[in-house]
């Protein structure tokens, strides 16, 4: 075994004894740190959800935020007014947050690079704008929507933090098994097509902007679901938990953990999450930390922390060349 | 913004509709003032300087100091205490804005077009935080006195002199930088830089002198506008700069982008409909109503209003 480079190891045992650490966790350390990684956890589905749009399909998206409060506040609003339970609203979170996408991205989604990215970040303010405003009464203004119920998974309700640790890993599993399945499928191919260059993939016979609101509308169901899973956990919801700040992580989770690298994604939550806490004496200069960490991660090292293997192939054929795959400017 | 604009009731008679109309241009001018930044930089870069709006707060939170400073050493006649701050102020900026071009975006030249935007939010983020931790998260006020409260009775209505003293210094400033972008050889540089960096290269013109240059002059005018905003508003605030930076990026967007005399229209034409939107419909919605505007104009005319730039394969 001595001789067996690291990286000859099966992939498969990998990721199996990267999920039995996940599984093991809650046993080995106290309530906090299990608390501190549901957190995490939730980061995880919003990123993987954002690394669709931004990592697949190469759409800057600086409003994920948005879709994310769309899904809690679905659940909050439903559950609280109409008692529907809250497991039942994962998929209606879902459903409405992807509906709620495919509305917003329609007319936009022939914008390009930086206007893309500031329009979505346009949509994320109108949409906090909006909750704080409290139209009809739904939303509760400044002060949100409490008293949202746990979900109720009829053997037991999911309440203390190890159920939702594992409530929360279980989402986190299908979500990395379906993305990885979707990165190899047809259409993720297509978006990788898109990615690269949107002339050729159209000349390619691709329909390029049916397959970029699909990029929109699936992200935007998975944040609707992790908004689910927040509002419950937290049973209470803010418009501050859904400002231009959370985007900024989100978008920043994907792009220094690897744009398109799941692993990346995972390991840029845990370090989002993690390092904070660990650096708990410098909180109050923590996020100057993180602001210098984006700057320095684009300038030494942008392919991030954990490249998705088409970076590597790429980066082994040209080498020198900095592959960034470029979402074209709207002046080129 | 720290506080909102004095609101007018919905009432409709002419003479509210004329200090609308005043609020409207004087906002405006102030968001020109920024979006010129904007441009100017989307101009020879074709980058969204997300740091941009921060440099606009650090420019108010020099100008506190600056103002406390020399009323402490004895100094209280508005005629000598506010060309200190302004100079300082815009100068000190300008510095800040060509350090971070050499460190945050000059390395990432031709490096696609993810890591300068996440460069920019990261230059941001860094600015914002440093100037909560040297200056503390409160509110950081301007001194009693340091402005005329002194307000004019024209025709019944009462217009304060400072907000016709901001229209004006804004148009000076909008005018200076006019000229010297049409009438001056470097202006005509950075036009040049603009159009091509390649062809503007072979007729002699040192690229990256014209971008150090933009990034001088372009926060230094986000200064000045960020430093009349705090004096009128007389409180600033270290988040201040995102939501005005975001709104002033609306108004290049909404002249055109990369094109200068847009970015003066556009911030003009942002302040008045704000202004009026939030007087006759709705101030809780005022902000909404800047985005909503930007939306429309990208999806409607992605060119701006002056677009004469031709914008290909948006």
């Amino acid at each position: 075994m001595g001789a067996v480079p690291l990286r000859k190891l099966p992939p498969g045992l990998w990721r199996g004894l990267a999920l039995a650490a996940a599984v093991a966790y809650p046993w080995l350390v106290n309530d906090y740190w299990v608390d501190v990684m549901n957190f995490c956890g939730i980061y995880m589905l919003l990123g993987l959800s954002l690394n669709i749009i931004v990592g697949y399909a190469g759409l800057f998206n600086l409003g994920h935020a948005a879709f994310y409060a769309v899904g809690a506040y679905t659940t909050a609003i439903l559950s609280t007014r109409f008692g529907i339970p809250s497991l039942w609203l994962l998929p209606v979170s879902a459903l409405a947050a992807a509906a709620f996408a495919y509305v917003i991205s329609r007319p936009i989604i022939h914008l390009r690079g930086d206007y893309l990215c500031v329009v979505t970040i346009g949509f994320g303010e109108i949409v906090r704008i909006a909750l704080i405003n409290n139209p009809g009464g739904l939303t509760g203004g400044v002060n949100g929507i409490i008293g949202v119920p746990r979900p109720d998974l009829g053997l037991f309700t999911v309440r203390s933090v190890d159920q939702y640790y594992y409530f929360i890993l279980f989402f986190i599993v299908l979500f990395v098994w379906g993305m990885g399945r979707l990165e190899r499928s047809r259409i993720g191919r297509a978006w990788t097509c898109i990615r690269e260059d949107e002339t050729a993939a159209e000349a390619m016979g691709i329909d390029t902007a049916s397959l970029k609101l699909l990029a929109f509308v699936l992200g935007a169901a998975g944040a609707g679901l992790a908004g689910n899973i927040y509002a419950t956990k937290m049973t209470l919801v803010a418009p501050e938990g859904f400002n231009f700040w959370e985007s900024c992580v989100m978008f920043c989770i994907v792009v220094l953990g690897g744009t398109g690298s799941i692993p990346g994604v995972i390991v840029a939550s845990l370090g989002m999450a993690a390092l904070p806490e660990l650096f708990r004496e410098f909180a109050r200069a923590r996020m100057l930390v993180f602001g210098l960490a984006m700057v320095l991660m684009m300038i030494f090292r942008p392919q991030g922390l954990w490249p998705s293997a088409h970076w590597r192939r790429q980066v082994k054929r040209e080498s020198g060349v900095t592959p960034m795959p470029s979402a074209g400017s709207p002046a080129q | 913004m720290p506080r909102p604009l004095p609101r007018c009731g919905a009432g409709g008679s002419m003479e509210e509709f004329v200090q609308q109309l005043l609020n409207g241009l004087t906002v405006g001018s102030g968001y020109a003032l920024v979006a010129l930044g904007y441009t100017m930089v989307y101009g020879v870069l074709k980058l969204i300087n997300f740091a941009h709006g921060d440099l606009f707060m650090l420019g108010t939170y020099l100008a506190v100091s600056m103002a406390v400073s020399c009323l402490g050493a004895g100094l209280a006649s508005p005629w000598v205490v506010l060309p200190i701050i302004f100079l300082t102020s815009m100068g000190l900026v300008g510095v800040a804005g060509v350090l971070i071009e050499r460190t945050a975006y000059r390395p990432l030249r031709g490096a696609g077009h993810l890591a300068p935007v996440v460069s920019a939010l990261g230059a941001a983020v860094v600015i914002q935080n440093a100037v909560m931790l040297a200056y503390g998260a409160n509110y950081q006020v301007f001194p009693e006195g340091l402005v005329p409260e002194a307000r004019w009775i024209v025709a019944g209505m009462n217009i304060p002199v400072l907000r016709v003293a901001m229209l004006v210094l804004s148009l000076i400033l909008m005018a200076i930088l006019y000229l010297f972008i049409q009438r001056t050889t470097v202006g005509a540089a950075i036009r040049a830089t603009s159009l091509d960096h390649d062809t503007a290269r072979l007729m002699g013109i040192d690229i990256n002198r014209i971008i150090m240059l933009v990034f001088l002059i372009g926060p230094a005018l986000g200064a000045a506008s960020g430093i009349m905003i705090g004096l009128y508003y007389r409180q600033v605030y270290f988040t201040m700069g995102w939501i005005y930076g975001l709104k002033a990026f609306t108004a290049a967007i909404l002249g055109g982008i990369g094109n200068i005399p847009g970015a003066m229209v556009g911030g003009m034409i942002l302040g008045l409909f704000e202004t009026l939107a939030a007087g006759y419909i709705s101030s809780a919605w005022k902000d909404a109503f800047a985005f909503v505007l930007l939306i429309a104009i990208l999806v409607l005319r992605p060119t701006g209003l002056l677009g004469e730039r031709v914008v290909e394969k948006l």
